[in-house]
């Protein structure tokens, strides 16, 4: 019996610290430390939030870098994130990736002469495991730099510096893989010459 | 396979070394008898020690035998199922709900309450639009640290059980949780959260944030105490996401560093309790064959997993896409997985997190190919014991090191002795219960589910990798991971069913554990002779990986060819 409210106690006391007091503090730390980071990493052009640098939010049309496929619901739904968990030989995997694939030749072909599936990087057109990845690879991403510069009557240098501006490489060079964020290389976009029509 | 990738998997590993070394030292230090926190500069730890103690009414001095300390284990830990289980039901009518969470129905509330107790973390929800903040923060996230800190403190018992020369007593339950979370768990989650905070983890109680998009859209973006949980999350084995997709969001993971900060948390604290078992007793060339051991099983899952995802699935092999490593691109597998990791950063933490009892993934185990989630799935099944669980991992381990040098006495013809302590029938069932109870709870659970239409319920992939789903949730339900091929769906057939693997599985043989420690306790310490089997040198690291391979391994093959054999040999 002794053991049990010995328990009790021991339970509250826990909780209270665990619970309350070291996300309360770590909190207070992270507002005044790293607001930004603290607050989603939020992007605000004209003091509206127009999405956040860790989150894909979806492109369409030809004026736009487009992100990857999302199994989200709906897609880059940055309040409910999933995998689409499709097994490596699920016939529904292959119908979306093959639907995919005519999506993206239909799109780039006109301004990639000869290409064919072999030039579709394949994280074009595979889901990403959160559903709202930030990034695209840099091969997929010069995919669709001549669609972008042509639509958008940019050189197709000017618009390989955006990509590059917006290429976050690997952590001190080293950890991970390097990505483009496409939310960052669409603003930048916008905010260039022949940008917004 | 790039140069690249396989020397962030070398850092890694020397990293992981070089930092669990040190920490395994001080833990041994921590957990040595007497005070710990005294001293000029630490006596006011020690005073708020000592007023926990005089606050929960218990006299520290006092020692438990194994029987009194794996009740205290019990009485404490039952009434947080109760606990986490209120909380999720009622979340709705408490404070720190700020996107107004509805209560959790009851089936996905036991699952979860019993997954975190539990040091599973197995999800059959996804926080960011399940949880409050509160339920989060002062449900699941005390079980982070709890869960991990009991782990250790019974590890430390079971130590003590092997280290002591006299007496029949392992130490006391409360000193050992106490100082597990706050002298080992509590600066390490602290500085892990910083960490994660700089790289871009959210902490904040503002609800969800709305953008209104680029293109005219509106998107809901979940945020919240974020970095505080994901910190412990790690550190302690548990990996419950504050996120459905866990770390592969890029809110609880940003950036190839903090994958790289979480990917260290994970191994680091099992990795640093073979160093602290080596000096506790006495023996450390013995800890390094033990982690030398752990270390050729985790590098030969990397080695597997690897090499099958950079060469891609069957469906993306067929699609004609480029799949080639270089030019811009890590290529392969990139199904379920992020850009900013690749394949191997991807690779190394899914061999990690199931080597450990962690479970977060960064990527998605169901779109694995067969190879690469066949990896994770052994993984499990050896019991995570390859580093494995806080604490769990290696009393997990010490049933298979009483076999192994069992096995080696009947080969040489002599009462075997693990450090110095003969191991005689007691000793071995209890090893036996302990590495061979769960395992074959996992088979029989799975099977059940396999055969019943209740079971089937939950299978999401057709074919074989349906049946591989339901092998893997049980198999990371009873081993305490929570990773998942995540297409298992849930219903209140699978959520009960799942609640007493979790249960069974974290208790059997955490009394096993603590039994066996309470057996060797009371044997005398037996002169080193000449014909003493050595546990220190490379024969013994060879027997011990082959006796884990025989046991659980010999178990998980039938099943594997239902599995992930069927279906890579499938187009």
């Amino acid at each position: 019996m002794r053991r049990v409210v010995s328990s009790i106690i021991a339970i509250v006391l826990i909780t209270g610290f665990f619970g309350f007091v070291y996300p309360l503090v770590m909190t207070g730390f992270a507002q005044v430390a790293f607001k930004s980071q603290a607050d989603g990493s939020l992007i605000k052009v004209n003091g509206k939030i127009v999405g956040s640098r860790l989150a894909a939010q979806g492109f369409t049309g030809p004026r736009y870098f487009h992100e990857r496929p999302s199994a989200t619901s709906p897609a880059y739904n940055a309040g409910a994130t999933t995998f689409a968990n499709l097994g490596p030989t699920n016939p529904q995997l292959a119908k979306n990736v093959q639907a995919q694939v005519a999506a993206i030749l239909k799109l780039e072909r006109p301004y990639n002469p000869g290409l064919t599936v072999h030039g579709i990087p394949v994280d074009a057109v595979t889901t990403s495991g959160s559903g709202i990845d930030p990034d695209i690879s840099p091969a997929y991403a010069a995919l669709q730099s001549r669609r972008i510069a042509a639509v958008r009557h940019l050189p197709l240098a000017t618009v390989q510096k955006l990509i590059s501006e917006s290429t976050t490489g690997r952590s001190w060079g080293f950890f991970g893989e390097p990505g483009v964020n496409v939310l960052d290389l669409n603003l930048a976009l916008d905010r260039t010459a022949g940008g917004t029509a | 396979m790039s140069g690249q990738g396989i020397t962030q998997i070398v850092v890694y590993a020397v990293v992981l070394i070089a930092l669990s070394y040190p920490l395994g030292i001080y833990m041994a230090r921590v957990f040595a008898d007497g005070r710990f926190a005294a001293g000029r500069w630490f006596g006011w730890l020690g005073s708020i020690e000592n007023g926990f103690y005089r606050a929960i009414g218990v006299d520290p001095k006092k020692e438990q035998d194994w029987k009194s300390y794996a009740t205290t284990v019990l009485v404490f830990t039952i009434p947080f199922l109760a606990l986490l289980y209120a909380i999720q039901r009622v979340q709705a009518h408490l404070f720190l709900n700020p996107d107004h969470m509805k209560g959790v129905p009851a089936h996905l509330s036991l699952n979860t309450a019993a997954s975190f107790i539990t040091n599973t973390n197995w999800q059959y929800y996804g926080g960011e639009y399940t949880m409050s903040y509160l339920t989060q923060m002062a449900g699941l996230a005390v079980q982070n640290f709890v869960s991990a800190a009991v782990g250790i403190a019974v590890l430390v018992a079971i130590v003590r059980g092997i280290a002591r020369r006299s007496g029949g007593t392992l130490g006391n339950f409360w000193v050992d949780l106490y100082r597990s979370l706050v002298y080992v768990l509590l600066p390490l989650a602290v500085v892990v959260s910083a960490l994660l905070m700089w790289q871009g983890v959210p902490q904040t109680f503002a609800g969800h944030a709305t953008a209104h998009t680029v293109q005219g859209a509106t998107q809901t973006i979940a945020r919240g105490p974020v970095a505080s949980q994901i910190a412990i999350k790690q550190l302690g084995t548990n990996g419950g996401g504050f996120y459905n997709s866990n770390s592969a969001v890029p809110f609880e993971n940003p950036t190839g560093l903090s994958n790289f900060i979480e990917m260290l948390a994970i191994l680091l604290i099992p990795a640093a309790e073979v160093f602290m078992f080596g000096r506790m007793v006495f023996a450390r060339r013995h800890a390094w064959a033990i982690f030398a051991a752990m270390f050729v099983v985790f590098a030969l899952g990397v080695a597997i997993n690897l090499p099958a995802e950079q060469h891609g699935s069957q469906v993306l092999r067929a699609s004609g896409v480029n799949l080639t490593q270089g030019h811009g691109q890590s290529g392969g597998n990139m199904s379920d997985k992020e850009v900013r990791f690749g394949l191997a950063a991807t690779a190394n933490w899914a061999v990690a997190t199931s080597d450990a009892s962690n479970g977060s993934v960064n990527g998605g185990f169901d779109a694995m190919t067969p190879a690469g989630g066949a990896v994770p799935l052994v993984n499990l099944f050896l019991g995570e014991v390859i580093f494995g669980g806080v604490g769990s991992g290696l009393y997990g381990m010490f049933f298979y090191i009483v076999m192994a040098v069992f096995i080696a006495g009947l080969m040489v013809g002599r009462t075997p002795e693990w450090l110095g302590k003969k191991i005689e029938a007691r000793e071995i069932k209890y090893a036996a219960i302990g590495a061979l109870f769960v395992p074959t709870m996992v088979l029989v659970l799975a099977a059940i589910s396999i055969s019943t239409k209740l079971g089937l319920a939950s299978v999401f992939n057709p074919g074989a990798h349906g049946f591989t789903e339901t092998l893997y949730a049980y198999d990371s339900q009873g081993n305490n991971n929570g990773s998942a091929f995540a297409g298992f769906g849930l219903t209140n057939f699978s959520a009960y069913l799942g609640t007493i693997a979790m249960l069974l599985g974290r208790f059997v043989p955490l009394i096993a554990g603590l039994a066996l420690g309470g057996a060797l306790v009371k044997k005398k310490v037996a002169p080193v002779s000449a014909g003493t089997f050595r546990t220190d040198g490379p024969t013994f690291v060879v027997l011990l990986v082959g006796v884990i391979a025989l046991t659980a391994g010999l178990m998980i093959f039938p099943a594997l060819t239902l599995g992930p054999i069927v279906e890579g040999l499938m187009h």
